[in-house]
């Protein structure tokens, strides 16, 4: 340990130098003093006394020179000095310094706002809460499926009691009301969380208490509930004495008992918790009834928290077990049932696992554009190294070592980074919150996608930007080492264009950045066309002059009965309206954001193949649904007022569940048994985009709304108003029927199939501004290369202008070179890209990953600005004077 | 070579500083320098100024420590002294000089009786 204790004695007298210096000094005199005074004694004259101890001394200076070197780091002084004179460097070339900086800072920036929002919304998605890497998802499984469901509420209760490996496991499932304060009544998320929730999580209300032990007990027993600081602030106006007074929610009287911290979400990536309740309280929220004590019913969503030191593998066999115990016991409701534990970032419930892929692909376009600014900066400093080759040479020549000029060049290099990571960090903390504008809101949803910018997302930036430093100030510092000294000493103006010893290395870094920005604007091309594949795809009914929206009666206490009235009472106003031409009610609205029910059928004559147990998905319909959105009804009838409640059970089937269950038999007057019931075919519609455009044609039917009831209910209106003008009156007739109901907001079709279009849409915005950003930095590059190049061969130039060469040609000898350079990246592009494109399926819709088109306009792309990049080199030749350039130097 | 001076080899300038320490006791720069020069008969080329460094070097290592006093003529000065540590690594580099110089003396003598043959 010697070396540390030295090392740190070195530090200490670095850092005191100056303290160090003026005591060497002080003994320095004295020690004068005394030998002067000695010599006195020996009979000198003062003046002699005085200089034979200077003699006896040896040279003051030479002596603090020694001490500080005895005494000091001296890697640390000549840091020092490298960083000063580096900065020196870099200020007498300030176009060069910025250009740098500005590429590198851009490259970090992108990388670190894209690290943030991983860490914010995948890693670490909850500020609030500690330990969050001892936090998995919790979800049930299918046997023979792959996705994942809810678990029972008893099924929680046994993992909580048998979990041995396990802190705690907690509950929390998203749901929805209408929340009436004052005069305003709104949409509010909140949650059904299990009594232990706060405190497993760790989080402490400001005012008031959270859930108790044994709250999440009995069938409604314990009416409370806790708000968000953002419910507290908002809408009750930051009232201090709110905790004991009462908020109607979904028709039951709650008491709040306390107000959550500041900057606590809940545990729902991606959008903010308003209100928590507990699951005692489940079926006023909930449809379908009480669930707590029914061991079918997976509808709830937990997550645990894992004993310090235990590993995921270990929680799960263990879960696994418990969840093997409870099929042999409760084989009725548990049989091929499993347990699966999910870490945070693959939650499949919440937003984590939507923007997973879209992240990653965002990692991926990140890292080029880091390396395509990392070459440029690298080929940037290369080009000055060759500018610099004379300054080197001498200091060679006069005895630098060469470690030391890689140690100066190195040091450049870092402290470009330092401005760049600096500048890049600003970026990312500007685009922490890009990603909400990027994502559009639903009704009532406060989004919450912040990015995260904490240590370890500033630790991977810093690192990134140490190993950006040693791709790209390494190259011209190897180079440096290699100078011939007297090489160089004797001429320096022979560079030959396009030739010359090292202008391969210049080259590939041009072609890496020309290939990677090739394969970023391919990516960002085939997503583009895709987008717009998406958006003009007919989805089989119309998008335009249909307006969409709803009204919360579930929140506000209505039971079937009562919605039923208002329904029909609403449907009588609104087709009285001026504009309106038709409306109908339906339960669901395709490519929303609810899902459709799906039911087991059968069918006679349809035999299903063993492994198959055929369900259908669904929708309840009201009548003039069809007539209302426009899907087209190849035969048959739609439903009317008259297939209510007492008349025959009916449905409409689309084209793909004909031709899958009759087999080019006519279904109409044909029958399907749905659940237990059995429905007899009236209408035939064509088939439309269920749930996503991008599916495939899938089965599907619909039943009559009155025969099928849903107290909630999308409304649908063909109308020419805009959304605006018809939210206006809609809201009028709504509060007319009932003051305490609020209408969701009002869009068109064509809106909710833009919204359904989403992770496409942040996909091509940020390919493309990152693509465009790669492109503008290669451009950089190949014009730092071929300037620099027509500098260095001047007297090429001019010697061949003085042989008669025309300047055109020279002009175009200067562009081949760098369109050659292009070509050459293009080819690698093109093989990189057709590699790379398919890892991008997930977001492509009838677009082939070699779509010709999308090559094809990148290459266009790339070559109109390789052109541009290379004009001005061009230009420049072509103006070089043969007599001036002969002359020079 | 004789009429000159010797040149100190790396090393040893310290080694004769703790020595001397180990000897004398608490003494300053000038002291100490002096001292080595007497011993060595004026036989030793020693800018004083470089008992400096090589003080700072021996006070790092945690050989010897300094303070700060008054000397008889009463000057302020700073006073070295040797520590523990510093007795142990003397007695360790004085034998190693010993080997070393035996070794030396008896290479060199080889040398000699070779070149009578």
């Amino acid at each position: 340990m010697d070396w540390l204790r030295q090392f740190f004695q070195r530090l200490h007298t670095f850092l005191r130098g100056a303290q160090m210096d003026r005591e060497l000094e002080a003994e320095m005199l004295a020690h004068l003093q005394f030998a002067t005074e000695e010599n006195l004694q020996r009979g000198m004259s003062p003046s002699e006394a005085r200089r034979q101890a200077l003699i006896q001394f040896g040279g003051t200076q030479h002596s603090k020179e020694q001490h500080r070197e005895a005494r000091s780091l001296p890697f640390l002084d000549s840091f020092l000095q490298d960083v000063r004179f580096g900065l020196r460097m870099l200020w007498r070339s300030p176009g060069f310094s910025l250009l740098a900086i500005f590429c590198l800072t851009l490259g970090i920036g992108a990388s670190a706002a894209v690290y943030s929002w991983m860490e914010g919304l995948l890693f670490r998605p909850y500020p609030a809460v500690a330990h969050q890497e001892r936090l998995l998802a919790v979800t049930g499984t299918s046997r023979g499926e792959s996705g994942a469901t809810g678990v029972s509420w008893p099924d929680f209760l046994d993992l909580q009691k048998n979990g041995t490996l396990f802190d705690s496991f907690f509950v929390s499932k998203i749901m929805g009301t209408t929340l009436s304060i004052g005069d305003r009544a709104e949409r509010a998320i909140g949650s059904i969380v299990s009594a232990n929730y706060f405190d497993a999580l760790g989080v402490h209300p400001i005012l008031g208490r959270t859930f108790e032990p044994g709250e999440d007990v009995g069938r409604g027993a314990h009416p409370v509930t806790v708000i968000s600081y953002q419910l507290w602030k908002g809408r009750f106006n930051g009232d201090p004495f709110i905790v004991g007074k009462t908020q109607r929610l979904n028709g039951v009287i709650h008491s709040i008992i306390g107000v959550a911290p500041e900057g606590f979400y809940g545990t729902f990536v991606g959008w903010a918790m308003q209100f928590w309740v507990s699951a005692s309280m489940e079926d006023t929220f909930e449809a379908g009834g009480y669930k707590l004590e029914d061991r079918g019913a997976r509808w709830i969503e937990a997550y645990v928290r894992l004993r310090p030191g235990v590993t995921r593998d270990q929680a799960q066999q263990e879960v696994s077990a418990i969840a093997k115990r409870l099929e042999s016991d409760y084989p009725a409701t548990n049989r091929g049932r499993g347990i699966k534990l999910w870490p945070l970032w693959q939650t499949p419930f919440n937003n984590a696992g939507t923007l997973l892929p879209t992240l990653g692909l965002m990692l991926a376009v990140v890292t080029f554009v880091l390396l395509i600014a990392c070459a440029n900066v690298g080929n940037l400093l290369l080009v000055r190294s060759f500018g610099r080759r004379h300054e080197m040479s001498v200091r060679v020549a006069i005895g630098a070592a060469r470690g030391r000029l890689l140690s100066q060049l190195l040091t450049e290099g870092l402290i470009l980074a330092t401005f760049a990571a600096v500048g890049g960090l600003a970026v990312a903390h500007w685009c922490r919150r890009l990603l909400v504008l990027l994502l559009p809101a639903r009704g009532g949803i406060t989004m919450h996608l912040p990015g995260e910018l904490d240590w370890r997302v500033l630790s991977l930036s810093v690192a990134v930007c140490l190993g950006s430093i040693l791709l790209f100030a390494l190259v011209p510092a190897i180079h440096a080492s290699k100078i011939d000294t007297a090489a160089v000493l004797k001429s320096e103006t022979a560079a030959v264009l396009g030739g010359g010893g090292k202008s391969w290395l210049r080259a590939s870094l041009v072609l890496v950045q020309v290939s990677l920005s090739f394969v970023l604007l391919v990516g960002a091309g085939l997503l583009m066309l895709s987008l717009q594949r998406i958006r003009s795809a007919s989805p089989g009914f119309s998008t335009q002059n249909v307006l969409v929206t709803g009204i919360d009666l579930v929140g506000p206490g209505y039971d079937v009965k009562r919605a039923r009235i208002f329904q029909g009472e609403l449907i009588n106003r609104v087709q009285a309206l001026p504009g309106v031409e038709s409306v109908a009610f339906a339960r669901t609205t395709p490519l929303g954001y609810g899902t459709f029910s799906s039911a087991p059928v059968a069918v006679d004559g349809y035999v299903p193949p063993p492994d198959e147990k055929p369900a259908v998905e669904y929708n309840q319909v009201g009548p003039g649904y069809f007539s209302t959105l426009g899907i087209p009804l190849i035969a048959g009838r739609e439903f009317t007022l008259a297939d209510n409640e007492t008349s025959a059970l009916v449905a409409v089937v689309n084209e793909t569940m004909a031709e899958k269950y009759w087999r080019g038999r006519n279904p109409i007057g044909q029958r399907v048994q749905v659940k237990d019931q059995w429905l007899q075919i009236v209408g035939i519609a064509k088939t439309s985009k269920y749930e996503s455009v991008r599916e495939l044609p899938q089965p599907f039917f619909y039943v009559p709304l009155r025969q099928n009831p849903a107290i909630n209910a999308a409304l649908n209106l063909r109308s020419r108003l805009g959304p605006e003008k018809m939210a206006a009156a809609l809201a009028r007739e709504v509060h007319s029927i009932d003051a305490g109901l609020a209408p969701y907001e009002v869009i068109t079709l064509q809106e909710q199939l833009e919204r359904s279009t989403s992770p496409q849409r942040v996909a091509v915005t940020l390919t493309g501004i990152l693509g465009g950003l790669a492109l503008f930095l290669a451009a950089i590059g190949l014009y730092g290369v071929m300037a620099y190049s027509v500098s260095q061969s001047t007297r090429e130039l001019g010697l061949r202008m003085a042989l008669g060469a025309r300047p055109s040609e020279l002009f175009r000898l200067v562009m081949s070179r760098g369109l050659a350079l292009t070509a050459a990246g293009i080819v690698l592009g093109v093989l990189l890209a057709l590699a790379s494109a398919r890892l991008l399926g997930y977001l492509f819709y009838q677009v082939s990953p070699r779509d010709p088109l999308v090559f094809g306009s990148a290459f266009l792309v790339l070559t109109i600005v390789s052109l541009v990049a290379c004009f001005l080199p061009a230009w420049r030749a072509m103006r070089v004077d043969p007599i001036v350039a002969l002359r020079y130097e | 070579m004789s009429h000159s001076k010797l040149d100190l080899l790396q090393g040893t300038l310290d080694l004769m500083v703790l020595q001397t320490l180990a000897a004398m006791g608490s003494m300053h720069g000038y002291g100490i320098a002096r001292r080595i020069e007497q011993v060595s008969g004026d036989a030793v080329l020693l800018n004083q100024g470089t008992i400096y460094a090589s003080l700072v070097r021996l006070q790092q290592r945690g050989w010897i420590t300094a303070e700060w006093g008054t000397s008889s003529n009463n000057r302020r000065a700073k006073f070295y002294s040797i520590t523990k540590r510093g007795r142990k690594q003397l007695s360790e580099d004085a034998a190693y000089w010993q080997r070393l110089s035996g070794v030396m003396g008896r290479v060199l003598a080889l040398q000699e009786g070779a070149g009578e043959d």
